[in-house]
């Protein structure tokens, strides 16, 4: 479903990713862990077409079409969704509207019918009831005011509204309290399906606890040192990052 | 949501991309000769068959007119306007006034229905009264037999001053006198037609009242004049639209409102303005040059203006309040949208002359392209304006590196109670803004769309419910081509 082959990328001329290589089938969990500064969240704005990541070399496929040709709002459309490590605030704008706005035009980019304001209700309230979200937060301007929390349920809320076929989520766990993240795992649990696959980018193994990986690769230097099943994130947890870091120098 | 609501969604919906206004009715129209003399006047007063007493205002405020020049403080480029070179009288041709929609020339009709205002269904709709005036004279206006069981008066300012002479010549310049300036001087000796409310004692009027003005022949200047008066406890809310074709050469728009409010009226003035802009490079589009001012003469009175900016090549505008009421209090609520070579100076004047009177200005200036927007706002202490209070807070985004926004607040106090606060910001469209709205699928039209009118929201809010969806639509609409 992705593939990710040799990918070189740069920001302001500075190379962040060195050759990373990775396979992601549909129905798969993958997490990506690595050191602060590794290039995770380059990978995750790479591949979600953020101006200013300049790719140098490599390919990225989805769906065996080529992915870095599209703009933003059509991988988006293509299914491809990024939960962000920190979420935008939009003032004035309230959540409600932002959502329906986001869910209409994906609606429309696949040909289907836009819902109604009234259908649209329906819809939100009873994904925000699982993550926990009450109407006075949809009311307000996007994120604005959100505290931490709020902000990545809201991130959650979105992908439980615009069910995208790959999930990336940079960093949700962090700024979280283990209540907030046991919610927001079980919200993402509740995600996983055959023919849905999720990228996991995270720190610290203690999101892979409660959503557990098919696969876990290790990034560092911009590059992928290690890949490993779900004992991976635990091995790290107990050693850190520094034996494979010195491996691989 | 109501079935008005409903049905301008849908209107809404049906919008084309661009200026979907620009269409020229094939109608039949009565112009005076172009240019302007003494004699033009005249025959637009004889056409009209007005009283002695108007001719001679008329007159006197043309001859107060050739003594003056025009302004040139405000910061726009203004190519010379050839006053001789206009038509200052168009008229569709029919033979009387219509009395119903019935008599209503249907291509007329069909220039509304295009315009998304059925002056058909309005009828039927329920909740919004509108007079809508074609070029120099008012075509139809619905809902009349309704509101006059109200007692409130909505017509045509031809007929009331046929009709109600009394309260046409007791308030007419009033608020804005004939010498007042330039272009309200101009419109005192030309105006053809515009609408007039008067609603009575302690009547809260049933519905909104709307006019929707169009220009639609060549070379011809609309000079509307509106007065609007409510009686001591009573309440308005009014509403004018604009459009007009997409034409080469300029095209002069000089309007003037005067509003009044006795003791404890309240006068809510919305406008959304969406004359032609020119195109994007700069060629044709409304010189949109208006006097609106409004008179808060009654104890606990409010007048509040709203407007939406979006056409017009350029706008010159400064919806004012005087508050001469104790505990009165003026409102000015505004969006200011200018794309590739608009320019907008707009602003408003608060005069606060009554003690403890209070106002509040939230402007809002976006631009884009090339173009330009300052916002010129004066708040004025008068000695007798004990206690009184002003707040004024001005947002300025910048869309894009070659459009500028310039905010010039002016203060004069004379009283030491009086208290005055402005604040002032400016930012651009946020790029992480724009990623995360592009993130979620939402096209980079639709996102500057949408965090505009993020922008904007505290004023698009004070619009009625059923203009709001309009409003917001334009600001899109207004905007288009000034990303990527
Ligand atoms: N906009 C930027 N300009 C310059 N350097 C950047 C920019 N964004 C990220 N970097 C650099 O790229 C490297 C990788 O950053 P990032 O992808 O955020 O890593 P991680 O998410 O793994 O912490 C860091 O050294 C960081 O300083």
């Amino acid at each position: 479903m992705l593939e990710i082959r040799d990918l070189h990328a740069s920001v302001e001329d500075q190379a962040i990713l060195n050759g990373v290589s990775l396979s992601v089938g549909p129905g798969e969990v993958h997490a990506v862990m690595g050191p602060n500064g590794s290039g995770k969240s380059t990978l995750s704005y790479v591949l979600s077409g953020r101006e200013g990541y300049e790719v140098d070399r490599g390919e990225v496929l989805y769906d065996g079409r080529d992915l870095l040709e599209l703009e933003p709002e059509e991988r988006a459309a293509a299914g491809l969704f990024l939960a962000f490590q920190y979420p935008v605030e939009i003032p004035g704008v309230g959540t409600m509207t932002f959502l329906r706005t986001a869910l209409n035009a994906l609606r429309r980019g696949r040909g289907e019918d836009e819902l109604d304001a009234m259908q649209f209700l329906r819809v939100v309230r009873q994904k925000a009831r699982a993550l926990g979200i009450g109407d006075d937060m949809l009311k307000r301007a996007l994120n604005v005011g959100f505290s931490g929390g709020e902000k990545k349920r809201n991130e959650m809320l979105q992908l439980a509204i615009l069910e995208p076929r790959l999930a990336i989520l940079d960093e949700t766990d962090s700024g979280l309290d283990i209540d907030a993240l046991k919610v927001v795992a079980e919200g993402v649990n509740a995600l996983r399906s055959p023919d849905r696959a999720m990228l996991i980018i995270t720190h610290y193994q203690r999101l892979l606890d409660h959503i557990v990986p098919d696969r876990v690769h290790v990034l560092a230097k911009g590059r992928i040192l290690r890949s490993g099943g779900s004992e991976l994130a635990r091995e790290l947890e107990a050693k850190g990052y520094a034996e494979i870091l010195s491996e691989a120098a | 949501m109501s079935r008005v609501a409903a049905e301008t969604v849908e209107q809404v919906r049906s919008l084309g991309d661009r200026y979907k206004y620009g269409f020229v009715t094939d109608i039949e129209s009565e112009q005076a000769p172009k240019g302007l003399n003494e004699d033009i006047v005249r025959f637009i007063s004889a056409i009209k068959d007005e009283p002695e007493w108007l001719l001679e205002w008329r007159l006197e405020a043309f001859r107060h007119w050739q003594t003056m020049t025009e302004p040139n403080w405000a910061k726009l480029g203004i190519p010379m306007i050839d006053y001789q070179d206009a038509y200052y009288y168009s008229a569709p041709k029919q033979k009387e006034g219509p009395k119903s929609l019935d008599e209503v020339d249907p291509e007329l009709l069909a220039t509304y229905d295009k315009l998304g205002i059925p002056l058909r269904e309005q009828e039927m709709l329920a909740g919004v009264a509108v007079d809508a005036v074609f070029d120099s004279v008012s075509v139809a206006t619905t809902f009349k037999a309704k509101l006059e069981e109200h007692g409130v008066i909505f017509c045509p300012i031809s007929e009331a001053v046929q009709n109600h002479p009394d309260l046409v010549r007791k308030y007419l310049g009033s608020v804005v006198p004939y010498t007042d300036n330039f272009f309200a001087t101009l419109n005192s000796a030309v105006f053809t037609d515009g609408s007039f409310v008067f609603v009575p004692k302690g009547v809260r009027c049933p519905m909104e009242l709307s006019t929707y003005f169009r220009i639609n022949a060549a070379n011809t200047g609309q000079f509307e004049r509106t007065l609007i008066i409510a009686e001591d406890s009573s309440y308005v809310s009014y509403l004018e639209g604009c459009t007009a074709p997409m034409r080469d050469e300029h095209q002069l728009h000089a309007a003037v409102v005067e509003l009044v409010a006795l003791d404890d009226a309240e006068i809510k003035y919305s406008t959304v303005q969406n004359w032609y802009p020119g195109d994007e490079n700069g060629v044709g589009g409304i010189f949109n040059f208006v006097t609106k001012r409004g008179a808060c003469i009654g104890a606990r009175s409010k007048i509040s203006w709203t407007q939406v900016e979006t056409g017009s090549a350029i706008t010159w505008k400064y919806p004012s309040c005087m508050l001469h009421g104790a505990d009165s209090v003026g409102e000015f609520y505004s969006i200011a949208i200018t794309n590739n070579y608009q320019q907008a100076d707009t602003g408003t004047k608060m005069v606060h002359m009554g003690p403890r009177s209070r106002s509040r200005v939230i402007s809002k200036g976006i631009s884009a392209g090339r173009a330009s927007n300052a916002y010129r706002g004066l708040v004025k202490m008068l000695p007798g304006a004990t206690s009184a209070r002003n707040y004024t807070q001005c947002d300025s985004l910048l869309i894009g590196s070659k459009c500028g926004a310039h905010t010039f607040p002016y203060i004069e106090s004379q009283n030491r109670s009086a208290r005055v606060e402005h604040e002032a910001t400016t930012s651009k469209i946020d790029d992480d803004q724009l990623f995360y709205c592009r993130q979620r699928g939402i096209g980079e039209e639709e996102a500057v769309a949408l965090i505009v009118n993020g922008f904007c929201r505290e004023v698009l809010q004070q619009l009625p419910m059923e203009f709001a969806v309009e409003a917001q639509k334009l600001v899109g609409i207004s905007l288009e081509g000034s990303v990527g």
